[in-house]
């Protein structure tokens, strides 16, 4: 069983932070160890995905998608149709309850896109919880609506305009906070990354979209997929469909990453693919850092997947072999988003257009009766001012 | 015995350890002030390596690193720094950096470059001791001193395995916190020093928030080395001719020799 006590997926994690937050870590692991033998623990969380965030989602057959591509079935697993409109709710609801039981008031969180900031004031508004999110000035600028929805819901949004403005920042900034009120603050980080115990921690809460996928897809098709497709950010939906696959061998698991600009022109966010092993934001894994160790500024035309850092599980699983790890740029996320949008009257959110291009791209090479399953993990339309900007569409 | 830890037999006296940000606000200014902290008599200097992401820096060092790294400041460049330094003053010179730039130069060339430079030791506030067995072996081997934190929220088993494995000094942070001048020191600072020094043999060293006299003698009363940071980087900020930076240490030292023999230890 992966992580190790110290957190470790193989070469991959640990605890890299001040000493100040070492025994918060601590106290944090302890109490979501206890959580997790809790059966009223669980059976809260299945209530409240339930009635509150509207599980299981879908595993829709895009047919016309299908027939567009003309080779193996594509099923998108509908996260976008979670309360919020992705799958950060998941995550989000299962360290809500887990800061509510540590007896938690105040919440801090980073967001990137601004859906883990949205899907965290929800439910901090649902639990009584105060909610303070970290947001780079960036990202506040090109997903505007989102912090709309944030301040609606009762967050407060503090703007960081240190660094690259961006979701690297807003963490640095979160983890600053963190630092200062260490005792009576809960961080609930919003990905697969930072110190132990996160990245188990998210990967589990998130393990619900993998578990559902898989008995839809035995229940729709009698057998398991052939491939599962997933935008790779920092990776928390990624991990969250492939980790109850990872026992079943013959199940492809494919991690996209943010080619943005190409990865030759240096302005992506792969880390996987382009980066190299180093310490970020607490945990060892791939990072895109320079000669010298510094963390580099990076680009992707989705400010979700616009991060230089990556889930050391994701690092792991590269290492390993058992998922592989590709890159789409900017352009073909823009024609993944379109070909959704057109074959089956989705629109997809920005990242998982990335996963939607390269499903759509592997498709036609295979046979009819192979099976594609991509993570839909959010809807599109905090993107359409970007989108708009992008393809110059006119009302 | 170390020069770090040399340092701390003098009988009655203080620790002063300054830090600066290596290039900022220039390096001509770095290799400048040094001399005359050392002058002014500083005991240890902190030379910090800018990193891009520093997560426990407020934002006086956030600034200062950031402007640092546009000035071309670099790991290489800092080493070139140090031995320069080294040369000029007698005093231990210890870097203070985050781990992925050490971690990146590798571990076993960072401290065989240290020593070259006239290294004495390495302060890394990402670094607890769970994560540090591999870099203590090359610490070990070119004869640094890793020195290790310890924080208010630190419990019994922690401050145990810190001073298990801290060389040099122990270097506890005053507040919950990141690193910045600040008003006023937490009320509980004499019960948190003195839950240290009831397992600990090394000296200890109090930093974050300290930039006054008054704080400084508060800190100097309980512990054996006061750590002032963000206050000089700007006083260096403020005035180049450095004679405000010189004046400051000289009244901080002032405050340490001043102490009722008593509290001297």
């Amino acid at each position: 069983m992966l992580p190790d006590n110290r957190g470790y997926f193989g070469d991959y994690g640990g605890r890299f932070v001040p000493e100040t937050l070492m025994p918060v870590l601590d106290e944090l692991a302890a109490a979501y160890q206890e959580a997790k033998a809790d059966v009223a623990f669980w059976d809260q969380f299945d209530s409240l995905s339930r009635d509150y965030s509207g599980r299981p989602t879908p595993l829709y057959l895009a047919e016309r998608l299908t027939k567009h591509c003309g080779g193996a079935r594509i099923f998108l697993k509908r996260e976008d149709l979670a309360h919020t409109g992705a799958h950060k709710i998941n995550n989000a609801l299962g360290q809500g309850l887990l800061a509510r039981r540590m007896g938690k008031q105040r919440i801090i969180a980073e967001t990137g896109a601004g859906q883990h900031g949205v899907a965290t004031a929800a439910v901090c508004a649902m639990l009584g919880l105060e909610c303070i999110i970290y947001m780079g000035a960036e990202d506040v600028r090109r997903q505007s609506l989102n912090v709309f929805r944030m301040k609606l819901m009762g967050a407060e949004v503090r703007p960081v305009s240190g660094g690259s403005r961006t979701l690297k920042d807003a963490i640095n900034e979160a983890i600053r906070d963190w630092v200062t009120n260490a005792r009576d603050t809960y961080y609930l980080l919003g990905s697969v990354v930072g110190p132990h115990p996160y990245p188990m921690m998210v990967r589990d809460f998130q393990s619900i979209i993998g578990k559902e996928t898989r008995q839809q897809v035995l229940d729709k098709s009698g057998r398991l997929p052939d491939y599962i497709i997933a935008c790779v950010g920092g990776g928390s939906n990624a991990i969250g469909i492939f980790y109850p696959f990872l026992n079943d061998k013959a199940v492809k698991l494919v991690g996209v990453e943010a080619a943005g600009r190409g990865l030759e022109t240096g302005e992506h966010a792969a880390p996987l693919m382009a980066g190299e092993v180093g310490v970020l934001h607490g945990a060892k894994s791939y990072i895109l850092q320079d000669s010298e160790g510094q963390i580099r500024e990076t680009h992707s035309i989705s400010a979700g997947l616009d991060y230089p850092g990556v889930g050391p599980e994701h690092s792991y699983l590269k290492d390993t072999g058992r998922a592989t790890y590709v890159a789409v740029s900017d352009d073909e996320a823009l024609d993944g988003f379109q070909l959704l949008c057109q074959t089956e009257g989705i629109i997809p959110a920005l990242e998982p257009a990335h996963a939607i291009f390269y499903a759509a791209r592997i498709a036609g090479s295979l046979d009819k009766e192979q099976i594609i399953v991509v993570n839909l993990s959010g809807r599109g339309d905090k993107d359409m001012d970007i989108v708009v900007e992008a393809l110059g569409v006119k009302p | 015995m170390s020069r770090i830890a040399s340092v701390f037999k003098q009988p009655a006296h203080k620790a002063l350890i300054p830090y600066i940000t290596v290039g900022y606000p220039s390096l001509e200014a770095t290799l400048e002030v040094v001399p005359v902290l050392a002058s002014s008599g500083c005991d240890i200097v902190e030379l910090g390596i800018p990193f891009s992401d520093p997560l426990a820096d407020g934002v006086t060092i956030q600034k200062a690193s950031f402007c640092a790294r546009k000035n071309g400041v670099t790991p290489h460049l800092c080493f070139e720094v140090a031995s320069k330094l080294s040369q000029k003053v007698d005093i231990p010179l210890v870097f203070m950096t985050y781990f992925n730039p050490v971690f990146s130069y590798g571990l076993e060339e960072f401290c065989s470059a240290c020593n070259r430079a006239g290294i004495d030791g390495l302060i890394i506030p990402d670094l607890p001791p769970e994560e540090g067995s591999e870099l203590e072996a090359s610490t070990q081997k070119q004869g640094l001193d890793l020195i290790y934190l310890l924080a208010p929220t630190s419990t019994e088993t922690r401050i145990r395995l810190v001073t298990q494995r801290s060389q040099g000094f122990i270097y506890l942070v005053s507040v919950t916190g990141v690193t910045g001048a600040r008003d006023r020191l937490p009320a509980d600072l004499e019960a948190f020093v003195g839950r240290v020094r009831q397992v600990a043999t090394q000296p200890l060293c109090v930093g974050f928030g300290i930039s006054t006299p008054e704080q400084a003698s508060r800190v100097a009363r309980i512990a054996d080395g006061v750590i002032v940071g963000s206050r000089i980087v700007q006083y260096m900020e403020a005035d180049d001719s450095l004679l405000s930076v010189g004046n400051f240490i000289k009244g901080l030292r002032h405050v340490l020799d001043e102490l009722p023999g008593e509290e001297k230890r």
